[in-house]
């Protein structure tokens, strides 16, 4: 299953970092963060639930670029 | 500006008048610590990330290397150039943020044909909804000026419908009841009822703006590259700063000399203040995304950084004839009548003969004639299968088909005409002339391969499943270097196949089709360009680089657009590398300070991100 979500970040470098974070969290087959459109499309594992593995994927993101945001 | 960007605006400017306080009245021993407090003004939340920074193992970022670098010049006692970095640094940031969050804007906006609002009308009257909530086959009310939100058919209303935003046309176009309308389209004149056909998830609107905002997603090649580059530059450039701390001391001690552990140690601050690889990774999908925009403020859709570096490197391009090319229906390009008869006459006997006929043909002798066959009687007529037509027009015996009908009336011919498909007429044992038909080349076809040959790209190659007699005329009237004719859809792949494997290295195959059956091609090519592809859901989702509208001289402004954004981003590696290098290289010599590690860094951005910016404008080109 494949989402997008609308994110908030300042820095292009940042962008990048947050992909990276998003795509090792558990539950996260693929991710792509657009600093540009300001988006993040995430493609969920089969099984997953969007619901819980979103929580973990905005503590990573937060953890490697603490002035960021994502809605969910 | 938002309000945390007025927030860092104002510390910065307490913070630089602090500073200057601060310089009016010199300073001498622990008072010097006072420079502590424009510091901390500047740079407090820099110093938190990088304590944050440290704490989750992300070393490498640049609030930590600012940090250190301003952390260290203060215990060096260079008090001024710690303020100066740190103020210079956060005024850059605030640049970035602004310019960046501006162009971003503007670009969207660009892109924006998002519709806001449907007039809904049912059995409780008139009601406003969002587009999506609209279900197929509603009534919806359409005024003057709004944004059409739903693809449809007219019902009632004339009116005329901007499409430039979906095509980049800007002649408006005319709409009567029965026409269809596609959403993002301006509404001109008039008040229209539309009956809508898809839902908004699937309108026109809706399939364009996921494509446009999924193009930021898909990462080119000089994209790539920056991210990993960065990856290693960061760490590179801070292992440099630590080697040039400590090696050229100890090696000075070892030789007997004086360490001047200061000296080395400031220039390795300076390293580290030049290490951001910020001006790259910022301008460089900037550029792609100001590229991609202005593109599809032109009608030219391109799906991705890859696909706009593919078209740049354009070398072979591959077009499909028809409807591509030509204008994919028939019509009557050349009257030939034997002597003595008249030309329309000719035409008008064929057209009669052929009435019953539904083939295209048949249908363009028809539309070219524009008379009315129930004016005339048409009696006996007779379908003979690979030959043509026999009956009775108004009284006399007609013939109208190829050549072979000819020879089995056992008339002669004369020469045969060169080109295209040729309807033959006889009336009462009589030959009277010959009618070609053709599928004639579209307006600014010609053009349109002129411009290639200029860009540079060639060959130019038409792949058709007509005849070679068909086929043939068209390139040579186009200019086209090749041409491949009686190609089934599985030998377009196989043909397709074979020109890639002959191009030359580094440049890429374009393959231009309309996107009606040649999905497979637009997938085989390195560049599948979709032509004239407004309502076309297979053509949109196959093809890298959709044409909204038909025009085939569209191409060459994708290419020129395309190359304009990949020379910007050269200019930009090479700017943002060249000068960063070039400071290293002085300052590990001591001839520049820190000053000009400040300019490498935020310096170069700014530069990076102006430059960056032009992407947006397409180039003018004169042949468009």
């Amino acid at each position: 299953m494949e989402k997008t979500y609308r994110i908030e970040v300042d820095c292009a470098n940042c962008a990048a970092k947050m992909e990276t974070a998003a795509k090792q969290t558990d539950g996260v087959a693929d991710a792509a963060v657009s600093f540009m459109t300001q988006k993040m499309k995430v493609t969920f594992t089969e099984g997953s639930d969007p619901t819980e593995v979103m929580p973990a994927v905005k503590k990573a993101c937060k953890k490697v670029e603490r002035d960021c945001e994502i809605f969910f | 500006m938002s309000a945390k960007q007025k927030i860092m605006l104002i510390r910065i400017l307490l913070s630089a008048a602090a500073a200057g306080l601060l310089l009016v009245f010199p300073l001498e021993g622990l008072w010097q610590l006072l420079w502590l407090i424009p510091y901390l003004i500047a740079g407090y939340d820099v110093l938190l990330g990088a304590v944050h920074g440290v704490v989750n193992r992300e070393v490498f970022d640049e609030e930590f290397l600012m940090a250190i670098a301003t952390i260290g010049a203060v215990i060096l006692g260079e008090y001024q150039e710690g303020v100066a970095v740190m103020v210079f640094f956060q005024t850059g940031e605030l640049f970035q943020s602004i310019a960046v969050g501006k162009s971003r804007r503007s670009i969207a906006a660009l892109m924006d044909i998002r519709p806001e609002v449907a007039h809904l009308e049912d059995e409780n009257g008139l009601s406003d909804c969002s587009p999506e909530a609209v279900e197929p086959n509603s009534l919806i009310l359409i005024r003057p000026g709004e944004r059409v939100p739903l693809d449809g058919i007219v019902e009632e209303g004339t009116s005329a419908l901007d499409t430039a935003s979906l095509t980049g046309e800007s002649l408006p176009r005319e709409i009567a009841p029965g026409s269809e309308v596609l959403s993002g389209c301006v509404n001109l004149t008039g008040v229209l009822r539309v009956r809508t056909t898809r839902p908004y998830g699937e309108s026109t609107v809706a399939r364009i703006l996921d494509l446009v905002e999924n193009s930021a997603m898909k990462k080119s090649r000089s994209e790539a590259f920056i991210t990993r580059f960065a990856r290693v530059y960061t760490p590179a450039v801070c292992l440099a700063a630590a080697l040039l701390a400590v090696a050229p001391p100890l090696a000075a001690m070892a030789a007997g000399h004086s360490a001047q552990w200061g000296v080395w140690i400031y220039r390795a601050l300076s390293f580290l203040v030049i290490s951001c690889p910020c001006a790259l990774v910022i301008s460089i999908p900037l550029s792609f995304f100001g590229g991609i925009g202005g593109a599809s403020a032109k009608g030219i859709l391109i799906k991705g950084g890859s696909d706009l570096e593919g078209l740049a490197k354009a070398g072979t391009v591959v077009f499909d004839k028809t409807g591509t090319l030509t204008q994919g229906k028939f019509s009557v390009s050349q009257l030939l009548p034997a002597e003595g008869v008249e030309p329309s006459r000719l035409l008008e006997l064929a057209a009669l003969a052929e009435t019953h006929s539904d083939h295209p043909i048949s249908r363009s002798l028809r539309e070219a004639w524009g008379g009315d066959p129930a004016r005339h009687t048409l009696e006996e007529v007779t379908e003979i299968a690979g030959h043509g037509v026999t009956a009775k027009v108004d009284g006399t015996a007609v013939a109208a088909g190829n050549a072979r009908l000819i020879a089995r009336l056992g008339l002669s011919l004369p020469e045969a005409p060169s080109s295209g498909t040729v309807v033959y007429v006889a009336q009462e044992g009589k030959y009277l002339g010959a009618v070609c038909i053709a599928d004639l080349p579209k307006d600014g076809a010609k053009e349109a391969v002129a411009a290639l040959r200029k860009q540079e790209v060639s060959p130019a190659v038409m792949l058709t499943g007509d005849s070679p007699a068909a086929a043939a005329p068209v390139a040579k009237a186009l200019g086209l270097d090749r041409f491949y004719a009686g190609l089934l859809p599985q030998d377009k792949v196989n043909q397709v196949e074979a020109l890639l494997a002959e191009k030359r290295p580094g440049k890429t195959l374009l393959f231009v089709g309309d996107g009606v059956n040649d999905a497979p091609v637009l997938t085989r090519a390195d560049v599948g360009v979709a032509m004239g592809a407004m309502g076309s859901d297979a053509a949109i989702e196959s093809a890298d680089v959709v044409l909204m509208d038909d025009d085939p001289r569209k191409l060459s402004l994708a290419i020129a657009i395309a190359r304009k954004t990949l020379t910007i981003v050269q200019q930009n590696i090479i700017l943002a590398l060249g000068i960063k290098a070039l400071c290293l290289v002085f300052t590990a010599f001591g001839i520049t300070n820190m000053w000009w590690a400040i300019f490498a860094d935020v310096g170069v951005m700014v530069l990076a991100v102006l430059n960056a910016v032009r992407a947006l404008r397409a180039p003018v080109s004169k042949n468009l």
